[in-house]
């Protein structure tokens, strides 16, 4: 056995490499081929509609779901997406590793602007006149410790200006000006007059909701354990997600801005997104489900009930502009 | 058994001063089953953030925080890599299940799915892989290689793993763009990469056949008293002084770009900069450390390195304070990696060569490690103007006392 392997090394060698090569095309061709029909799956009837990433295709087309469930692939390609009153804010790769925010206002590119890192979160603010993302920034490999950290950019289509990250803005924390440089902002959502706005601060092993002015370039802390904050079209609420489940795991919650009363959305344990709002009650947002693909449910504002389906192999979950 | 191996082993100085053109075959298959394996690797490190935060849809935060963890614990199997490896006599057997756990775990992560204990397992075994073989695969270059093209030997070797490195975010790029952003085929080809790295190594490497003599048994004793020797004693010591002042690459771009006012795009393109100079000065530098001395090569590309932390000061910007910084990085690691290895080799005997380099190894990662744990810590409370100077002033120390530690008699 071992003389035989010694003198036939070279040609077992290279027929192992070749059936390597064409098991791994085979399996390639045959996953490709089947993902066409996975775009096309319907989802559910979403009464005001919904904008989203698919995840099925292959392709991250963003596509839409409308009110008799009706899914239409567009041809937009993005990691993720915002819309809101005909602005629309892409995250996609450009080149490889690096990332980019495409801006459409109307369906036409308007503005286009390099990341410096993987994208996690997009906003439009409701006038479509201020865009938002936040990345995270990994350096050169997942495996350099503590290499990593949130870089969250604004910016204003009205004045073209673009703030390439928070930490240029002034910093509040529980009423004492802060100097540290080791701070994450993420998730911003803005107010109606397109210059207050909520985002998260992580600093340390804790995380704030955070208050800031745009025009003032300044942020003061609201409260702590609450992140990606997403304010509610009538400006009185605030979703966000928040450990609180059994493993540490974050739950969808929505507070009162003038009562201060905190209401935990059932079915949410596990998220990890920053929910959108589709309409007044009704928020949307991704999860996973136990080793699949994200899915997107909808669920009711005030705690009432669990979440609904809308649609499987899908993130980034928006209203329809 | 394998009779062609012994004959490599012995293409030595006695020749007659003819010194072959070309590294040993055995070099350059070892430097093939790297590149292979690191485009898989790289792929998969490439596909990561996206595949965590798109697929999964988890926080990429916790991941780092595992990944550094796992990354810490694993540097101590090299040390089991390499004792195994000399006392069984089979490097290349020991290299083989190390390759085999990093290809294998390719396929874990579509079964796994959002678990982040799932996911730290398989990057825990990934990185175990990496700890196990690590010693047997730089002990087997060393052997079969001629003690003065020691150096040149490693370079080869580090060029063709660092073009791996290159080529393997590109194919996910390509793959993501062109053909399809589903995670499973990408794992999978990524998989057939590592499988077909396994391949070469199996069919292709000679384990080099080394005299058994009854008076050098292969001992935890033995390889403990390795310390004993003054050359290597100081060497493991010394790298890892250096090692403590050394903080991690993505620390360093953050700095470099925040510095140079160069636009953020910039940070994805600099560690392909640093990565293009090292594979492109890495034989040649080897080469040099073969004339000039390995150590003293070893020592000044740390001062290389202590030059990119001062250039972090900012006394120029712009892309040319990116272009000349990014270059003396890549220098840093061309005259570091595999000539520190190269400077081992010939300070251990052969049957406790991987033993003997695992020890240089698992002190110089676990150095670094420390250091950027440390690092991490020190930024939660200064500026980073701040940070860059005490990392000056600990590079200044560590290269001072390394130079008045390690004196030229242990520098060939």
């Amino acid at each position: 056995m071992k003389d035989w392997f010694v003198r036939n090394r070279i040609v077992v060698g290279v027929t192992a490499m070749v059936v390597v090569i064409a098991l791994g095309v085979v399996y390639v061709v045959a996953t490709v081929r089947d993902q066409q029909a996975a775009a096309t799956q319907p989802g559910a009837a979403v009464a005001s509609g919904l904008t989203f990433v698919d995840n099925g295709g292959g392709q991250n087309l963003v596509s839409t779901l409308d009110a008799s469930g009706k899914r239409t692939p567009g041809s937009l390609k993005c990691l993720r997406v915002y819309t809101a009153a005909g602005t629309t804010v892409c995250l996609r790769m450009g080149l490889p590793g690096a990332y980019e925010a495409a801006v459409y206002v109307d369906g036409k590119e308007v503005r286009t602007v390099p990341l410096p890192g993987t994208p996690s979160r997009a906003r439009v603010s409701a006038s479509g006149k201020i865009v938002s993302w936040t990345v995270f920034v990994t350096g050169d490999s997942y495996l350099a410790p503590g290499g990593f950290s949130t870089r969250t950019g604004v910016l204003d289509l009205r004045s073209g200006e673009l703030v390439e990250s928070l930490e240029a803005f002034s910093m509040t924390i529980e009423g004492v000006p802060d100097k540290r440089v080791n701070e994450n902002y993420w998730g911003v959502t803005v107010a109606s007059d397109d210059n207050t706005f909520y985002a998260t601060l992580g600093s340390s092993n804790t995380t704030w909701l955070i208050k800031g002015d745009l025009k003032a370039r300044s942020m003061v802390t609201v409260r702590q354990s609450a992140e990606c904050p997403s304010l509610s079209p009538d400006q009185t609420r605030v979703a966000y997600k928040k450990r609180g489940g059994r493993l540490g795991t974050w739950q969808l919650f929505v507070l009162d801005l003038a009562s201060g009363k905190e209401t935990q959305l059932p079915g949410s344990d596990g998220v990890d997104d920053q929910a959108a709002w589709l309409n007044p009650t009704t928020l949307a947002y991704a999860k996973v489900q136990q080793g699949g693909a994200p899915t997107i449910y909808e669920s009711a504002a005030d705690g009432s009930g669990q979440p609904r389906e809308l649609v499987a192999a899908a993130s980034s979950p928006g209203p329809v502009a | 058994m394998y009779v062609a191996s012994t004959r490599q082993t012995k293409v030595s100085p006695s020749d007659g001063g003819v010194r072959p053109s070309r590294v040993p075959t055995t070099v350059v298959l070892l430097g093939t089953v790297s590149l292979l394996t690191d485009i898989s690797s790289e792929m998969v490190t490439a596909f990561l953030p996206i595949y965590v935060i798109f697929n999964l849809q988890m926080s990429y935060l916790q991941l780092g925080l595992l990944d550094g963890i796992y990354t810490g614990a694993t540097a101590v199997l090299r040390l089991v890599g390499g004792h195994v490896s000399d006392r069984v006599h089979r490097h290349k057997a020991v290299a083989v299940v190390g390759y085999g756990m990093s290809a294998v775990t390719k396929l874990a992560f579509p079964a796994i799915g959002a678990s982040s204990v799932g996911l730290g397992g398989v990057l825990a075994v990934d990185r175990a892989g990496k700890g196990l073989r690590t010693a047997p695969r730089d002990a087997l270059i060393s052997l079969v290689t001629p003690k003065e093209r020691l150096g040149e030997a490693f370079g080869v070797h580090r060029t063709m793993d660092t073009v791996g490195a290159l080529l393997g975010p590109l194919a996910t790029f390509a793959l993501l763009s062109w053909v399809t952003t589903r995670p499973d085929p990408i794992f999978m080809i990524s998989f057939c990469f590592a499988a077909l790295g396994v391949i070469v190594l199996i069919f292709f490497v000679r384990q080099p056949k080394l005299e058994r003599v009854p008076g050098k048994v292969v001992t935890l004793r033995a390889t403990a008293e390795l310390l004993r020797n003054k050359g290597m004693r100081r060497t493991t010591i010394a790298a890892g002084l250096l090692g403590l002042a050394t903080i991690s690459d993505a620390f360093v771009f953050v700095v470099l770009q925040r510095v140079s006012g160069v636009s953020p795009t910039w940070l994805a393109l600099m560690p392909v900069g640093t990565a293009l100079t090292f594979l492109l000065a890495a034989t040649p530098l080897g080469k040099l450390a073969d004339r000039a001395g390995r150590w003293r090569m070893f020592f000044a590309g740390h001062v290389l390195l202590l030059a990119v932390y001062l250039l972090l000061l900012g006394p120029i910007s712009g892309v040319p304070l990116v272009l000349v910084t990014v270059a003396l990085h890549g220098l840093f690691y061309a005259a570091t990696d595999g000539v520190l290895m190269a400077h081992g080799a010939t300070l251990v005997p052969e049957h406790l060569r991987a033993s003997g380099l695992s020890i240089v190894q698992t002190g110089q990662a676990l150095a670094r490690f420390a250091s950027s744990v440390c690092f991490g810590l020190f930024l939660t409370s200064f500026a980073f103007s701040t940070a860059v100077l005490i990392s000056i002033s600990t590079m200044t120390i560590a290269l001072v006392g390394v130079f008045l530690l390690i004196r030229p008699e242990v520098s060939r």
